[in-house]
């Protein structure tokens, strides 16, 4: 009795549910508006049986059930009705099968007038590749894939000389011009989603997938992977903007392509080594910082990580919090730099310099530590030596206390909430995990006892754990 | 799917259903509908088991294969130099089949020494193919191809070793078999696991049939 | 040839001495039974808690800090694979099917008893590696349960090292153990049901076991396959499934292989594997509603066809789970009209439940509680999957919690409410003691409501885009805060029916002493397994001579017979016969 009032409750409560829910889909933003039609008639056919179904069920176990004398039915079977049931079933599915097959098929044949846009994906990063004036994407192959070359584009391939490089996980589309997007992974399994887009596709690394689209409202649109690709999975976000056509060109010419960034000079860390003497009077001759004036030690970061950051400071993408007033000093510091390449060349000065691990000024509980570092070492490396492809800065031989107050801006969003600032995006999330300043220095005094030296040759250990 | 697949699919199927069917149909609740006991399936558990068994390794190695099949029509693939010795490797198993047939035919007619021989011939030549096999792997070796290098290699080796399992596993009831042959059981008693054997050789030549076949022309 | 049909026989094949023989190394298939069926159990609590701490995470994502990322894959990929494997699998076969079929088919034991005991044990080693996996260096896989290469062997993923080759390797154990089982299991339905036990007069729970038992020994070969397979490229460095890539910035050596071909593999078995646990649930469901309502099942035939199409469609459907999986698109048309053919079938059963109870005479048991629980719920679980078998459709959803919130409905809430009525159901009998109806009410109510309070809203958190195997959401734009609201009503639901559990784990034990004694046939039912002569049944079951069947399993309310059911082994009464002797076959 009671169960058949719950659940005319239950179906009732669904279909409530449903109607009052705040979760529906986003706004679409493309033109696969049919499929919101797919599943919109899907919730109607199966709404339907879903409440009929249960409501006679419930009618069912009220009507008979248990009484003093009664007695059930003997029916063992009824072919007439069960063959009603089952044509009707089929034409119920049928109804929601065609449909979405026709849909299907406008997806996979991609129309002829679409542009071309790669999406290219690796353990937790997006970046993004046009095909240039030539309209073909040059020839990739992984073994060409290094700090310098991070697409593995085939320098030998003239196709690839004019491909435009996004290396940031912001890609810009033109509103109403229809775009297929190929889809290209470096390591494992990931997947290109956009929830406004409806379509999403894996990347599978061997291989050149695809999905396309028209997208047709302008405005940003968060990419995400959604296929499970390791620890910092939920971090691998990326940015999509689109734009009318105008802006977009604008933006596009504005980008590198492959031949400008193969062209710069390799940095000279002798050039470098001049160029320091602006650095010098706060991270100190070697490069080995100074606690004294707040300044964190350089020396052996990684050239890539030290370009990032001097390009942040100087546009305001780190520095710029009104907490953070070290980042301010270092801000008028680091547009001091002349031009980009000054920048790489100081970069790259100060890789080179040799340290020494510097005096531990943290205590904490380095078991613990080293059990909270595991995760860190997905991205940072076993040893803390860092991981170019990871876009993460070495750890091993830095000041603790700079590790606490960093540690400290990503957690309060000091430091990583500027929007353009990726990178710093996902090192604040990481940091949430961190539950109080006892673990930041349980963490900080396990990276203490991290050794610079054994990791330079740790650096290129990439298999397993 | 290749028509011939689905052929093949179809005719099975509808013989299937003719044996099944009228079992499958009757209505139970009516009395005397008595199709379909079990008075009619007189087959000894453990030769229906051996089928059943049989029927899941060649689940097996049918998935072994179509990995094989769907992995070489990439473009990459070039084929494994196969040593000659699986010629006569090839060879020594369908003697061994045969040896085991004989036994197998002397068993019903009670025929202790020809039993015996059948009997040991069938393992021997068995043991001389994995013998072979073992060399195949060796010369393999030698001439530089190994796991880490082409995938064909390494199907090679890898459908080879699960093929050479179960023909160990075959090998471990054929020894069982020449125990109780050896203290003398009756011959009569012996029938049963002699048949299953057989089968089972028969089955594995055939499953190597298979395998040699694609490895050389897949 | 001297050969004496197990039907025949009037002794027992093994006889057991010692303690030992009797419940350790027993060859007993009651007794394998219940050693199966404590060993998923107990597992199935292990993941259990740990779906308890993901959703800690999932609903407080900033007060449970011992979470962290690893340990939130590490989880959601133990309790996924310890679920449908360890749990599901292992109790619906090895524990209701090594209980069921002998004594439902009128058996004395499995036709292979040593290899039924062997079966377990290799069972347990394999739960054993599983669980070993938690203390090794590195812990256990966090890859998802579907353990999709490259990620579960490149470093970036938990237990990439030691944890995934513990996993196959357990899996290789658990294969070999099932298929031991399912040897016995078929052979035992085709060759040990006694005299007049025809196939059509099988009750549809030994139709359900035996399918699914055939879909398993079919299907898990594909699983060692790529178990074997993925071992070797772990340990080995082949390139079964690994193309040319890079890991952490660095060029692997390995090259040519392809994931894909691993995720056909997988799901060749994953999906047949939704109807292992499935079929033996519907199954036993309908002798559940059958006997609670005191009619006969409806359709009996139809259902028997619906499990044998679905046991052949299951084969044929399994690329739907990769429609986003980068694989030839066109693959859609194909997999997406079979999978929504399947739904046909499946709906037959749903409706031959529901005229079932029309016109029955419903007694509110608890299992029929669950029985009823089990439809409503199927019913959504599988309307959802109608969303999800449409390539089209699947595209938005796919990767969202629509998927979680479907197969949770159709393969997780759905199969344990069964199991619930069975346990319930069969519990007197295994035991010879009854449970508190008072408690075992409780326990539906928190677990039915519950599990639906979880389960509902997911389905458009995921409508909404939320993705899956997310450990936190941060700050998604497109993300509102209700959304983080819900999470928290789904995390204290979550672990308000986890806790209901104990409630149930409670009245089993307690009724174990203090349980009044249960009657030989307390349900009044028609199936032979409440037919023995001793309760719980002795070894052999059967006392000096086995049964003879003489009439259908469902003689429930056959006008004219004294009581409103007629065991299988009553012999037909010349002046009453049965139903359609009396002409009331409308």
């Amino acid at each position: 009795m009671l169960i058949a009032v719950v659940l005319v409750l239950l179906v009732v409560g669904s279909v409530i549910f449903h109607f009052m829910s705040p979760w529906w889909f986003t706004p679409i933003a493309s033109n696969w508006s049919t499929m919101d039609d797919t599943v919109l008639l899907t919730f109607w056919v199966t709404g339907t049986v879903f409440v009929a179904v249960n409501l006679f069920l419930a009618w069912v176990v009220y009507r008979y059930r248990h009484k003093q004398g009664q007695k059930a039915d003997y029916e063992p079977e009824n072919k007439k009705l069960e063959w009603w049931l089952t044509i009707i079933t089929a034409i119920g599915v049928a109804a929601m099968l065609a449909p979405g097959l026709f849909v299907w098929a406008k997806f996979v044949i991609v129309p002829k007038n679409v542009s071309i846009v790669e999406a290219v994906g690796q353990q937790w990063h997006w970046s993004f590749r046009f095909p240039g004036k030539d309209r073909t994407l040059g020839k990739t192959n992984v073994k060409l894939i290094s700090p310098e070359n991070p697409f593995g584009i085939d320098p030998e391939d003239p196709d690839g000389q004019d491909d435009v490089l996004i290396a940031r996980p912001e890609l810009t589309l033109p509103v109403d011009q229809p775009v297929k997007v190929l889809l290209r992974s470096k390591d494992v399994l990931h997947n290109f989603t956009v929830p406004q887009f409806r379509v999403k596709m894996d990347l599978v690394p061997g291989m050149i997938s695809y999905l396309w689209l028209t997208p047709t409202k302008t405005g940003e649109y968060e990419v995400l992977c959604e296929e499970l690709c390791g620890v910092a999975h939920f971090a691998m976000r990326g940015r999509v903007v689109v734009v009318p056509r105008n802006e977009f060109d604008t933006w596009l010419a504005a980008q590198p392509t492959f031949r400008e960034t193969q062209a710069l000079a390799a940095a000279d860390p002798a050039a470098g080594a001049t160029q320091y003497a602006v650095c010098m009077a706060c991270h100190g001759p070697g490069g080995e910082g100074n606690p004294a004036l707040n300044a964190p030690r350089l020396a052996g970061q990684n050239a890539l990580y030290i370009r990032r950051q001097l390009h942040n400071f100087r546009n305001g993408l780190r520095g710029t919090h009104e907490k953070d007033s070290y980042g301010a000093q270092m801000r008028a510091f680091a547009a001091m730099l002349p031009d980009d390449t000054a920048i790489r060349d100081v970069a790259a000065y100060v890789e080179s310099l040799p340290g020494h691990a510097p005096q531990a000024t943290v205590t904490g509980d380095v078991k613990r530590g080293k059990s909270l570092y595991t995760t860190c070492a997905a991205c940072h490396g076993v040893n803390g030596q860092g991981i170019w492809a990871l876009n993460a800065p070495r750890l091993a031989g830095a000041y603790d206390w700079y590790l606490v107050r960093q540690l400290q801006n990503f957690q309060q969003r000091i430091r990583g909430a500027h929007r353009q600032d990726f990178y710093g995006w996902q090192m604040g999330v990481m940091a949430d995990i961190l539950a109080d300043d006892r673990a930041i220095n349980d963490l900080v005094s396990y990276i203490n006892t991290l050794r610079a030296e054994d990791t330079r040759t740790a650096m290129t250990a990439g298999r397993g754990n | 799917m290749s028509p011939v697949t689905v052929t093949v699919a179809l005719l099975v199927g509808v013989v299937i259903w003719v044996l099944v069917a009228r079992r499958l149909t009757a209505r139970s609740w009516e009395t005397g509908s008595e199709a379909g006991d079990i008075a009619a399936v007189r087959m000894a558990p453990a030769r229906l088991g051996l089928w059943i068994f049989l029927a899941v390794v060649t689940s097996l190695f049918s998935l072994f294969l179509s990995a094989y099949s769907m992995r070489s029509h990439h473009g990459d693939w070039s084929h494994v130099m196969l040593p000659d010795v699986l010629w006569i490797n090839t060879a020594l198993l369908v003697i061994g089949s045969i040896a085991m047939q004989f036994a197998r035919h002397a068993v019903g007619r009670g025929l202790l020494q020809r039993l015996k021989l059948g009997l040991i011939a069938g393992g021997l030549f068995a043991i001389a193919f994995l013998a072979g096999q073992l060399v195949a792997w060796g010369q393999l070796r030698d001439s530089g191809q190994f796991v880490q290098g082409d995938p064909a290699t390494a199907f090679f080796y890898l459908l080879t070793a699960v093929h050479g399992l179960h023909l160990l596993g075959g090998l471990w009831v054929w020894g069982r078999t020449m125990k109780r042959l050896l203290q003398g059981v009756e011959v009569v008693d012996l029938r049963l696991s002699v048949e299953l054997c057989t089968i089972y050789w028969h089955y594995l030549m055939l499953v190597w049939f298979a395998l040699f076949g694609a490895l050389l022309y897949l | 040839m001297a050969y004496v049909a197990i039907a025949d026989r009037d002794a027992p094949i093994h006889d057991p001495h010692t303690f030992i023989e009797k419940y350790v190394w027993s060859q007993d298939h009651k007794v394998i039974a219940i050693q199966y069926a404590l060993v998923a159990i107990f597992v199935g609590l292990v993941a259990l808690v740990l779906s308890g701490l993901m959703r800690l995470q999932l609903g407080f994502p900033e007060s449970f800090h011992f979470v962290d990322p690893s340990h939130y894959l590490q989880f959601v990929t133990m309790h996924g694979m310890i679920m449908v494997i360890y749990l599901l699998t292992a109790l619906f076969l090895g524990g209701f099917g090594n209980y069921l079929i002998p004594l439902m088919c009128g058996a004395r034991d499995m036709v292979f008893p040593y290899m039924n005991m062997l079966s377990f044990w290799v069972y347990l080693l394999a739960v054993l590696v599983l669980l070993s996996s938690f203390f090794v260096p590195g812990g256990p896989t966090g890859a998802g349960w579907t353990l999709y290469p490259p990620q579960s062997v490149f470093a970036g993923t938990p237990g990439a090292g030691l944890g995934i080759i513990l996993m196959l390797v357990s899996l290789a154990f658990f294969i070999v153990a099932f298929t031991m089982g399912g040897l016995n299991y078929v052979t035992t339905v085709l060759q040990a049901r006694c005299r007049g036990m025809t196939l059509m007069r099988m009750p549809l729970s030994v139709w359900g076991i035996f399918m699914a038992t055939i879909l398993g020994l079919l299907a898990f070969p594909a699983l060692l396959v790529s178990a074997v397979m993925m071992t070797l490229d772990g340990t080995l460095g082949t390139s079964f499934f690994l193309p040319a890539t890079t890991s952490m910035g660095q060029p692997l050596d390995h090259h040519g292989g392809s994931p894909l071909l691993f995720q056909h593999l997988f799901w060749f078995f994953g999906h047949p594997e939704v109807y292992i646990v499935a079929l033996p649930a519907f199954g036993i469901v309908s002798d559940l509603l059958s006997t609670h309502a005191r009619k006969n099942i409806f359709g009996y035939r139809m259902m028997v066809w619906a499990i044998l199409a679905i046991g052949g469609l299951s084969f044929v459907v399994w690329a739907h789970h990769m429609y986003v999986s980068g694989m030839n698109p066109y693959f859609g048309f194909f997999f997406a009209t079979t999978t929504l053919i399947i739904a046909v079938p499946t709906a037959i059963k749903v409706y031959n439940w529901v005229l079932t109870l029309w016109k029955g005479d419903i007694h509110l048991t608890v299992p029929m509680m669950f029985a009823i629980g089990f439809i409503f719920t199927f019913v959504h679980g599988g309307l959802t999957g109608l969303f999800l078998g449409n390539v089209t459709v699947d595209l938005p959803l796919s990767d969202t919690y629509f998927v979680v919130g479907h197969f949770h409905m159709v393969m997780g809430v759905s199969p344990i409410l069964v199991v619930f009525g069975a346990i319930y159901h069969w519990y007197p009998k295994i035991t010879g003691r009854m449970w508190n109806v008072k408690l075992g009410k409780l326990h539906f109510w928190f677990t039915f409501l519950g599990t639906y309070a979880i389960y509902l809203p997911m389905h458009y958190l995921g409508i909404l885009g939320v993705p899956r195997r997310y450990f936190a959401l941060g700050n998604t734009v497109f993300i509102p805060d209700s959304v983080h609201t819900i999470n928290k009503v789904i995390t204290i639901a979550a672990l308000i029916v986890a806790a209901a559990q104990i409630v149930f784990l409670y009245n089993l034990i307690v009724s174990l002493r203090r349980g009044e004694k249960a009657p030989v046939n307390p349900w009044r039912a028609t199936t032979l397994e409440w037919q023995t002569p001793d309760t719980p049944p002795k070894h052999g079951n059967w006392g000096p001579r086995l049964p003879e069947v003489h009439r259908w399993a469902y003689d429930y309310s056959v006008p004219g017979a004294k009581e409103d059911f007629i065991p299988q082994n009553e012999p037909v009464d010349p002046r009453l016969g049965s139903g359609r002797d009396h002409g009331i076959r409308h």
